[in-house]
């Protein structure tokens, strides 16, 4: 049975339609990501999950039960918002142990729980500050330690790590998968940034304008993805695309390679003609144009940096290829479909 | 290669308007010269004035030490005065903060009509206080009062034992507080709108989520939150209705028989209708240690503003 | 009871909250409307429910107060008091605002906390010396006298709320216009002062209305009657004897009242954020 289920969730804020018929289920103990642009319905949907929106229409699943007039506290649901939204005039201690309180919990179980939580994250040594005193990383901990301390179904995570620094993004991200491994809940987490979902997600729902474009594993998403939107938002630099009959074709720059270095394989060529090179030392990104029809739209090719330009020249035209199992093709209408 | 740099031209006249050492200080010195003139200077006469015994009858100055002091606090309509500003003080801001709070509440909830009953909610503070009071004179006529004629067209009062509202010590007592507390409602309101709508969105949300409910929110969320803002609300309507002069003045005069005078309005009666200006310059002086916890009290609250 | 009837109650008790408080509110200001219209047989009449007119209308009691008092003289002082006090202000605390909010480190925000203070000292314990020292100045029982005095109370405030906006204008407009050549002053008064305009007009609505609403000094310093602002006036010459002309009085009350009440709905908002040292916006 699925931890949480929604079924054809629509949501319209006056005339605007925020979410668009979505449905989707996140199993137990699994780390669902919520991908998409700003403005695509991620956040609302999420929202809506945890009873503080109320849906137009469909329905709110939590462990099987209809959930749609269950207020927050009775779903069984713990959020972190984007700005921790930790309460400014209570000490750590207190932050943590409030949702406990509200249940009416005893003292000697809420010492526990809250010292249960507090140990997991690391953030004993906190106990008696307030959030104003601490750093982004430590609030961050201390808004997940207020979330597990509720026991929840599932957690609820909003952009948690959009507030970090870069440097500190890194590691505060595989910090918060290992700790989704440690407590198994399942976990719904929204987030703009593909790298973070495909770093963190065991399964990965794309989401644009109010509506499911695909879900699947990172690898079916980034290899296989459903529609030219999804293939273009995953990957940088984004998958190239080129304009045939009846719809088009794409290939991802790190697998358009000089002819020379695909020996041995199936594949098709491309004269590609080189105007601009950008050493990122791990890579090379080469920004040029192919002929004829395709000639308008620029197209980027990822060389790993040990692979040598030799031969290569701006301005000049050489022969790049792909291997024909890397090729996708799409539609008129931007879905996928069989090479034709 | 030749040098680029030439010498820095040394600071002429022209120069003056440049230099922020100067400009800056040039800027500030207006207000606090006036600040110091027509404030600290009329601080410190008050002192020269209060020790002693002056008055327009007999303008020489002689020191005569504490003598006023003595005399005012001895006097018992000087006790009544003291009590009576504690007590009016203290009753306003508890009804009309708690008013406020409640109307804030209120207001903050969509319905039609919310923009009319905001803007007539802020009148009374809005308007100069001798012109409502005067309002309200009318209102407790001993006549024809209108809040008599209800009373009285309900069955609660006997037509012919009319309420003497400004007449009566305890009634008169209860219309100065309800003047005041009237006033200091709509500024109440403000506040607390303005409190109630900074504090921002995700510690609500995550508040409904941890099972918080109504009052919970309210009462152990919200107003701890906002604290700060309705100390410094709290202080400012303090200092208003302690000094006060206008309200008493116009309602009462200080009757009947000198029961409702408070600190500004007997200092005026004795200061300037009476013309003894040394005693008058002691009694205002009792306002000054109230004011400095008053100012403690804010500078505390103004430090802590940013949570 | 039904869920519908639970919520007819509860909008119920809720309109009605709301309008107990609004009439406690404004009660006041509908009994100068109405008193105002009425003739004086229907006012002084015992018998009468005073709460609507009983008699026909009239506007007897505003021709009074236009052609037989000194109201008119009373608008206009206390106008002229006001352009004066609000120029005063201007000429001072802006200066005065702007070099706090550019002060390096501390000092100018503690510098403004000590100006703004000075708020707080009340007319009630300054009236006295200073009804000594107008006097000394030549200045009693004229309307100059509060010219001079008004500024005391306007100035604290006004500097406040500037210093804080000035705040928040970057410097980088002004290191520009000194860069392309401006002085500090004229970099001020070219890049900084026309983003100010609607602090500044916040500032003149302010003077102003706090002028308008001052009494203390007005009957402290003041005694003729030509030479009163408008809400001593009202107060104290529209009676004679023991006899309070109650229309004209609430007329009067009542004109006077209407553009400080507008001019405060309006900016409210930036009063609140003043006073609350921005904490509130």
């Amino acid at each position: 049975m699925a931890a949480v289920a929604v079924n054809e969730i629509r949501k319209k804020f006056g005339d605007v339609v925020a979410v668009d018929g979505i449905s989707l289920e996140a199993r137990d103990g699994e780390f669902m990501v919520l991908l998409g642009p700003s403005g695509c319905g991620k956040t609302t949907l999420l929202r809506i999950i945890a009873g503080l929106e109320k849906p137009t229409s469909g329905q709110v699943l939590i462990d099987g039960q209809v959930v749609n007039d269950i207020p927050p506290r009775g779903r069984g649901v713990a959020m972190v918002f984007q700005s921790y939204g930790l309460y400014p005039h209570l000490t750590v201690w207190n932050n943590i142990a409030f949702p406990l309180r509200t249940q009416g919990t005893a003292r000697d179980e809420i010492k526990r729980k809250v010292e249960w939580a507090a140990g997991l994250l690391g953030i004993d040594h906190l106990a008696r500050r307030r959030p104003r005193e601490l750093s982004g990383g430590e609030r961050q901990r201390v808004a997940l330690a207020r979330a597990l301390v509720r026991d929840p179904t599932v957690f609820l995570l909003d952009e948690p790590l959009s507030n970090l620094d870069a440097k500190l993004r890194a590691s505060a991200r595989s910090e918060l998968k290992q700790f989704q491994r440690t407590v198994r809940t399942a976990t719904i987490y929204v987030t703009h940034d593909q790298v973070e979902a495909m770093g963190m997600g065991d399964r990965i729902a794309v989401i644009d304008h109010g509506r499911l474009r695909q879900v699947g594993t990172p690898t079916e998403i980034y290899e296989h993805p459903a529609d030219e939107f999804v293939a273009s938002f995953l990957g940088t630099p984004p998958m190239n695309l080129i304009e045939r009959e009846g719809g088009s074709m794409g290939f991802r720059p790190e697998n358009f390679l000089p002819k020379e270095l695909l020996n041995g394989a199936a594949v098709v060529e491309f004269p590609f003609r080189v105007d601009r090179v950008e050493y990122l030392g791990s890579e090379h990104i080469l920004y040029g144009s192919l002929d004829g029809r395709a000639a308008k739209r620029e197209v980027t090719a990822k060389l790993p940096a040990h692979a040598t330009l030799k031969g290569i020249s701006r301005g000049a035209w050489h022969v790049f290829a792909v291997r024909e199992t890397e090729l996708r093709y799409f539609d008129r209408e931007g879905r996928k479909t069989q090479h034709p | 290669m030749t040098a680029i740099a030439v010498d820095a031209p040394r600071p002429k006249s022209r120069f003056l308007l440049d230099r922020p050492e100067l400009v800056g200080p040039l800027f500030i010195a207006p207000a606090i010269l006036y600040v110091f003139v027509l404030v600290a200077l009329p601080f410190f006469l008050a002192i020269y004035y209060s020790v002693s015994a002056f008055t327009i009858f007999d303008p020489n100055y002689q020191f005569v030490g504490l003598k006023n002091f003595i005399d005012v606090i001895d006097s018992s309509i000087f006790q009544r005065t003291l009590i009576n500003t504690f007590i009016f003080t203290i009753g306003a801001q508890v009804i009309g903060l708690l008013l406020g709070k409640f109307a804030a509440m209120l207001l903050m909830q969509e319905f039609p009509g919310r923009g009319i009953a905001r803007a007539l909610v802020v009148l009374p503070w809005a308007v100069p206080v001798s012109l409502a009071t005067l309002a309200w004179l009318w209102m407790f006529d001993s006549l024809y009062s209108v809040i008599n004629w209800t009373l009285v067209a309900i069955g609660l009062m006997d037509p012919a034992r009319r309420w003497q509202w400004l007449g009566q010590q305890d009634l008169a007592m209860i219309a100065v507080t309800v003047v005041h507390a009237w006033r200091l409602f709509p500024f109440g309101v403000v506040i607390f709108i303005a409190g109630f709508t900074s504090v921002p969105n995700d510690i609500l949300d995550a508040a409904t989520i941890d099972g918080a409910g109504f009052w919970r929110r309210n009462y152990q969320i919200i107003l701890p939150i906002i604290a700060p803002i309705i100390v410094i609300a709290l202080i400012f309507g303090t200092v208003f209705t302690f000094t006060d002069l206008s309200v008493v003045y116009l309602l009462t005069k200080g009757g009947p028989i000198n029961g409702t005078h408070v600190l500004g309005s007997l200092a005026f009666q004795v200061g300037i209708l009476s013309g003894d200006v040394a005693h008058g310059a002691a009694i205002c002086l009792f306002l000054f240690p109230f004011l400095l916890v008053a100012v403690i009290f804010l500078l505390r609250a103004l430090r802590r503003r940013e949570i | 009871m039904t869920r519908l009837a639970r919520k007819i109650a509860g909008e119920g008790s809720f309109y009605a909250a709301v309008i107990t408080l609004v009439t406690f509110a404004a009660f006041p200001f509908y009994w100068m409307l109405i008193t105002t219209f009425k003739t004086d047989g229907d006012l002084y009449n015992l018998k009468s429910n005073p709460y609507w007119f009983n008699a026909a209308p009239t506007l007897e009691h505003l021709r009074y107060l236009f052609e037989d008092t000194l109201f008119v003289q009373w608008l206009w002082n206390t106008a002229l008091i006001g352009v004066c006090v609000v120029a005063i202000t201007l000429a001072v605390a802006v200066p005065a605002g702007y070099s706090l909010a550019r002060m390096p480190g501390r000092s100018g925000e503690n510098l403004g906390i000590g100006i703004f203070l000075t708020y707080l000292v009340p007319p009630t314990l300054l009236f006295l010396p200073l009804s000594r020292l107008v006097s000394d100045f030549g200045l009693q029982d004229s309307l100059w006298s509060l010219v001079v005095v008004y500024p005391t109370f306007t100035i604290p405030f006004c500097t406040w709320l500037l210093m804080g906006f000035f705040k928040s204008v970057p410097r980088e407009i002004e290191e520009a216009a000194i860069v392309d050549g401006c002085t500090v002053l004229g970099a001020f008064v070219k890049t900084v002062l026309p983003l100010s305009v609607p602090a500044i007009l916040t500032v003149i609505i302010f003077a102003f209305t706090l002028t308008m609403q001052e009494f203390v000094y007005a009957l402290t310093f003041v005694s003729s009657s030509e030479e009163k602002p408008v809400t001593l006036g009202v107060a104290t010459d529209l009676i004679r004897g023991d006899i309070f002309y109650w229309g004209e009085l609430m007329g009067a009350a009542l004109i006077a009242s209407v553009p400080v009440a507008i001019a405060y709905n309006l900016f409210l908002d930036r009063f609140i954020s003043g006073i609350t040292g921005g904490a509130v916006k």
